[in-house]
């Protein structure tokens, strides 16, 4: 934890104020978020992706479930629906590894909300895609699909 | 000021499934332009969805999140009637805010 902390204090103001706030408890999904989490959307791996969301690692689970395309023709517009029955889920991110920048978008879901999101993204190349689920303890759960792509949609 | 979203907000069984549709470029910052110039990145960073008031999801998004950006989500103790607002900011500082109703 200690290690990830100091990562965060090195990053820009915003990040640093989120980080601490989340170190400390003190941050409700709920609330309105202000702040972009630049670090977290300039990892290229899991594992920093998970770091930078103010996590140690993450865990595969057979409870999230990925449902999108095997193949996708367009890579510009992918459809992913994400679900996870995990016990308090209280975020669900869509990561897709081989794009530039591995986390696409991050879901805070307050209670009452069900975890369960439908959204597009673009794909550069055929890829694996990951569904990383935070809960209320603190712990990261993952699970991944692999999509293949026939027309990429992030070059040019 | 951006063109507005497509917001339905619908009962299913005891929920409120929100379906949101977004004008926006979601340009990554990768692509180059025909002198080979990178055409720099504008996107959306933050979308925020109340009802009455309480905040049902809030969404972080990078650029990889596809051109006019589609989005839907669950939430329980909804009612036909209530009022559902999105909001979302990108990384210009443009904003936008449109409201629905539960049907």
């Amino acid at each position: 934890m200690d290690g990830g902390r100091r990562s965060v204090l090195k990053g820009t103001g915003g990040a640093a104020v989120l980080g601490l706030a989340m170190a400390a408890g003190l941050f409700r999904p709920g609330s309105a978020w202000a702040e972009w989490n630049k670090n977290a959307f300039e990892t290229k791996s899991l594992n920093d992706a998970v770091k930078a969301l103010g996590g140690a690692s993450a865990t595969e689970s057979k409870e999230i479930t990925i449902t999108s395309p095997d193949i996708a023709e367009n890579g510009a517009v992918v459809p992913f629906t994400i679900a996870s029955k995990l016990p308090n889920t209280e975020a669900v991110a869509l990561l897709v590894e081989k794009n530039p920048n591995i986390l696409a978008a991050n879901f805070a879901i307050p209670q009452g909300t069900e975890p369960w999101i439908n959204t597009r993204v673009k794909m550069g190349q055929t890829s694996n895609v990951i569904a990383l689920v935070k809960t209320s303890d603190g712990k990261f759960h993952y699970a991944s699909k692999e999509v293949k792509v026939t027309l990429g949609g992030c070059g040019g | 000021m951006a063109d507005p979203m497509k917001i339905r907000a619908n009962m299913v069984g005891d929920k409120v499934e929100v379906k949101v549709l977004m004008a926006h470029e979601m340009e990554t910052g990768q692509r180059k332009d025909a002198k080979g110039a990178t055409i720099p990145a504008w996107f959306i960073q933050n979308v925020t969805a109340t009802h009455n008031g309480k905040t049902v999801l809030s969404a972080e998004w990078g650029p990889a999140v596809a051109k006019n950006p589609f989005l839907s989500f669950r939430f329980a103790g909804g009612k036909p009637g209530d009022k559902v607002q999105i909001t979302w900011t990108d990384n210009k500082g443009d904003k936008r805010t449109d409201e629905a109703t539960v049907a």
